[in-house]
């Protein structure tokens, strides 16, 4: 009675024999009932056909079967003694990619048809990319129609070297082949003995045996917040808990968590699964309920995360999106309903980046629009703050919907890449050490504030505590770094922006190697302090943001360096806080005043808050 | 990096299926009642919807259920099943609103067949939307599945109707990951399916788990019965009977539970549980097939009642 559940999403041309598959697996697990036989026998005989059409059990819509093709999802369950199976058969029309879309978007496995004969087609390429897009993990090639090219392994090995390199452009981890036929049953749920040369298993064996239970992502704890249980009457009226299916990581009782975007950090006290049972560690895809030690303000739409290993928080977002609509088309500019997670907010489109063609997946940098089924990358601006990871991270925190507020009809589908980065095809070299087998757990510290606020002052304090201690720790100072790494960098935007860019990578690279990190940098722009938090957060490397919140006349009035007295002279010119703006972080993690005590005293306080 | 949670990933963080299916179920409740002002759950003492109220007073433990029940009464109701309702509402003090099919009949907004065959199973469907009109509601809990239909097979969670409370099959809108968009206009409703993933084999073997009472006409009881259409139909005061049918008596139990002219019973000895889980593992013919005259009228015939505003 305790199975696993698998999701499977189906794809392939029309007539690649999809539906005659499907009807094998669920008719050889006994999963077409009589009734269901009978009936359709029934219509193929009064259709005309000479077999029972195993289409008609998928086709349930009237427009589909008079037209003899799939419109629209058909959802079809059966079972094994081993596992429950969820099949979206989903429709191979071009002009239904939306629908594909749909079924796929929840799919552990894609399970991808191709007719021995004609071999890849565009259709193929088409479902296998939308398939890598979607991050479904397992992709299976079913080589169908065997019996048509007399069994032929040299066909088979062909097929499959054309789809490797192909699929060497997509993002897809795990490929399995079978060559089979679904009309007559070879490798389908017994091994061919038309196909001795094949040694792989028949695609039920296949589909009962394929690891998913590491397919979640059980790292990065989160938890959005979807409604709050609050009896307003009876023995529970001082009960006050959030229920909400946790999308990633675990979570357990005793856990410290950050509430996002507010940022206050608490303690869970209790957890609860449906019905008030007893829950020690929840974990992605439960859907819970949390009591949490301290009252805090939090509604749905927030997030609960870990204090160290936070989702990304911002208003710019950078996506893949699918469109859907066939009335209006995506355009730079337009206004849309956003849902990500629990949260719904306005999103606006801020850029359009390329449209993708997802047969040659050439990318069109001059495109101003994006139409029907078309996939393009861009850039969007929220009203509201959203928490997110990136797609390929977490599929329940990385994807969201956008919905047209004239119409209300879900209008877009959105994959977050973020953080934006640039294509190539370098790839991480991993190591034989572990990060938690370094004798030192490392993490960045960044102090921002204006020029004169203190930073250095507080950081060399920071170095000095910490190396005392046996730490490894180094402080990255800004203008040392610009005598060196970024001698060739100027104060233009873009040079400022590679500047930070540069320093967080290095911090970065300190940081894993299980040193503390201590930038000190004006870094007046939220978005790249964000840029360097997100450097951090991708590679799971603690990263703390310390505000030295200093009031200008103050700074200026120190004036350590003389240089607010030459920006006044004019001699320097785009000098923060004279005539260039600095930014205050809206969600430091911490914030340090002058009245806060001596560079010792702050030093000694951080220190107790981060629990370095 | 020493994030308490790393520690404790290992293998064995895997839901079985009916864990997995619970969670579903419960998230989309839950995202129901966040995000509609006026959600209602179709309650008939069928043993989808029971399992339905089940999980829905599980999802917000220890609140009450947020929403009322609605029952879309066709007047011809198995007597267990009204009995079963009633204590139901008594026990758990949610709030019941009854739309009757009865009340349209004397009004004259709909004119019942008459004959033999006759059934109000049709006629359900002005009740329905007469109910949903007259106390506003915007989201309509219903406890069908997509194993059950093949039309049903190709609706969404969230579905749909407009102001006419009528289903667009080729209109649907696209439904990802879990984001479900239930917004509407004024008039407009959306119809929310959480046990569409369940199968019948599932929802047994649920009950069995969760030990959830059902009306006793699911298990094996003695009872008189007319043999009509392939079917075993109830003999009750609503049945009229053919001439020369002969009822007589048989040890049966029902798959589904609907208007009592129209919905058959199962040969059966199971009167436990696990016999019940049982005699549905290995049966050929799925509920429907055995239990529903009314699906037997077309091809379509689920698709057509739906765009009309069948649930």
């Amino acid at each position: 009675m305790s199975k696993e559940l698998l999701r499977l999403a189906t794809a392939g041309s029309v007539d690649d024999g999809k539906s005659t598959l499907i009807g094998r697996l669920l008719f050889d697990s006994k999963s077409i009932f009589t009734d269901q036989l009978e009936s359709i026998e029934r219509t193929s005989a009064e259709r005309g056909d000479e077999y029972a059409n195993l289409a008609l059990l998928t086709d349930g819509l009237r427009a589909e079967r008079e037209q003899g093709i799939t419109i629209d999802v058909a959802y079809r369950y059966f079972s094994t003694p081993r596992r429950k199976f969820i099949i979206a058969d989903t429709p191979g029309h071009v002009q239904y990619t939306r629908n594909m879309v749909t079924g796929a978007s929840t799919a552990d496995l894609a399970m991808i048809l191709i007719d021995a004969r004609k071999g890849v087609l565009e259709q193929t390429r088409r479902h296998a990319f939308l398939s890598s897009l979607l991050g479904i993990p397992h992709l299976t090639i079913c080589v169908n129609k065997m019996d048509l090219v007399d069994w032929s392994q040299e066909r088979f090995d062909e097929i499959c070297d054309d789809f490797v390199s192909f699929a060497a452009k997509l993002n897809v981890t795990d490929l399995t082949f079978i060559p089979l036929s679904a009309l007559q049953g070879d490798n389908v749920v017994d091994h061919s003995v038309n196909m001795p040369w094949y040694e792989g298993r028949p695609l039920l064996s296949h589909l009962e045996n394929v690891y998913i239970a590491s397919d979640r992502n059980l790292i990065d704890a989160r938890m959005p917040v979807q409604y709050v249980i609050r009896p307003q009457r009876g023995d529970g009226a001082d009960h006050r808990a959030y229920a909400g299916t946790v999308a990633g990581g675990v979570l357990s009782r005793g856990d410290e968590i950050v509430v996002l975007p507010s940022g206050f950090s608490t303690t869970i006290t209790d957890i609860w699964g449906p019905g008030g049972s007893e829950v020690d560690a929840a974990f992605a895809s439960m859907a819970v309920s949390i009591e949490l030690a301290d009252e805090i303000d939090i509604v749905r739409g927030d997030m609960l995360a870990r204090p160290n290993n936070r989702p990304y928080v911002g208003r710019d977002i950078d996506a893949m999106v699918c469109w859907f609509s066939d009335d209006a088309d995506l355009r730079p500019g337009n206004r849309y309903q956003m849902m990500c997670g629990t949260r719904l907010t306005r999103a606006q489109v801020s850029g359009l980046n390329y449209r993708l063609d997802i047969n040659t997946l050439h990318r069109d940098e001059e495109a101003t629009a994006l139409r029907l089924n078309e996939i393009a990358r861009v850039a969007l601006h929220t009203q509201q703050p959203v928490m997110f990871d990136s797609y390929r991270r977490n599929r329940e925190t990385g994807s969201f919907i956008l919905i047209d507020e004239a119409t209300n009809k879900t209008v877009g589908a959105g994959m977050i890449t973020a953080p934006v980065s640039k294509d190539s095809h370098v790839v991480w070299q991993t190591t034989k050490v572990t990060r938690e087998q370094r004798t030192h757990q490392g993490a960045t510290i960044w102090l921002t504030g204006l020029s004169g606020s203190g930073k250095s002052a507080l950081a060399v304090e920071l170095e000095r505590r910490l190396v005392a201690e046996g730490r490894p720790a180094y402080l990255m100072d800004g203008d040392n770094l610009r005598h060196g790494l970024n001698s060739d960098l100027g104060f233009s935007d873009d040079d400022r922006r590679e500047n930070i860019r540069r320093t967080s990578e290095v911090a970065a690279l300190f940081a894993d190697s299980g040193a503390v990190a201590i930038v000190s940098l004006i870094s007046p722009f939220a978005e790249e302090r964000q840029r360097a938090r997100e450097i951090h957060a991708e590679r799971r490397i603690p990263f703390f943001e310390i505000f030295i919140d200093t009031p200008l006349e103050l700074c200026e009035e120190r004036d350590p360096k003389g240089l607010y007295a030459k920006a006044r002279r004019g001699e320097i010119s785009q000098f923060t806080g004279i005539d260039s703006p600095y930014e205050r972080p809206r969600d430091p993690d911490i914030v340090v005043s002058p009245s806060d005590g001596s560079p010792t005293e702050v030093a000694e306080s951080v220190f107790r808050n981060l629990g370095l | 990096m020493t994030d308490a949670s790393d520690q404790h990933v290992h293998h064995g963080y895997e839901l079985t299926h009916l864990a997995a299916l619970e969670a579903e179920s419960v998230h989309i409740i839950r995202e129901v009642a966040a995000t509609f002002e006026r959600p209602v759950l179709l309650f008939s003492g069928g043993k989808d919807s029971v399992v339905m109220f089940h999980l829905a007073r599980k999802a917000f433990w220890p609140a009450p259920v947020p929403f009322p029940l609605m029952h879309v009464d066709t007047g011809h109701n198995f007597d267990e099943v009204i009995a079963y309702r009633d204590r139901v509402v008594e026990q758990t003090g949610v709030r019941l609103v009854v739309s009757s099919v009865q009340d349209d009949i004397d009004a004259g907004r709909v004119v019942e067949d008459t004959g033999p065959g006759a059934s109000r199973n049709r006629l359900q469907t002005t009740a329905l939307l007469r109910g949903i009109t007259e106390n506003r509601f915007d989201a309509v809990f219903g406890g069908a599945r997509r194993d059950e239909e093949k039309a049903r097979a190709k609706e969404r969670v969230f579905s749909f109707r407009d102001e006419f409370g009528a289903w667009d099959p080729r209109a649907q809108r696209p439904e990802l990951w879990h984001l479900y968009n239930g917004r509407h206009h004024k008039g407009e409703h959306i119809r929310v399916f959480p046990l569409s993933n369940w199968t019948e084999l599932d929802i047994w073997q649920y009950i069995g788990a969760e030990d959830i009472d059902l009306p006793p006409i699911y298990y094996a009881h003695e009872r008189e019965v007319v043999p009509r259409d392939g079917m075993l139909l109830a003999r009750t005061r609503f049945l009229q009977l053919h001439p020369g049918e002969q009822p007589h008596i048989d040890t049966v139990r029902f798959r589904t539970v609907g208007d009592a002219t129209c919905t058959g019973c199962v040969l059966s000895v199971a009167d436990t549980i696990d016999k019940v889980i049982e005699e549905i593992e290995i049966t050929r013919v799925t509920e429907r097939g055995a239990t529903r005259a009314d699906d037997r009228i077309s091809e379509a015939g689920m698709e057509d009642r739906k765009k009309e505003g069948y649930f």
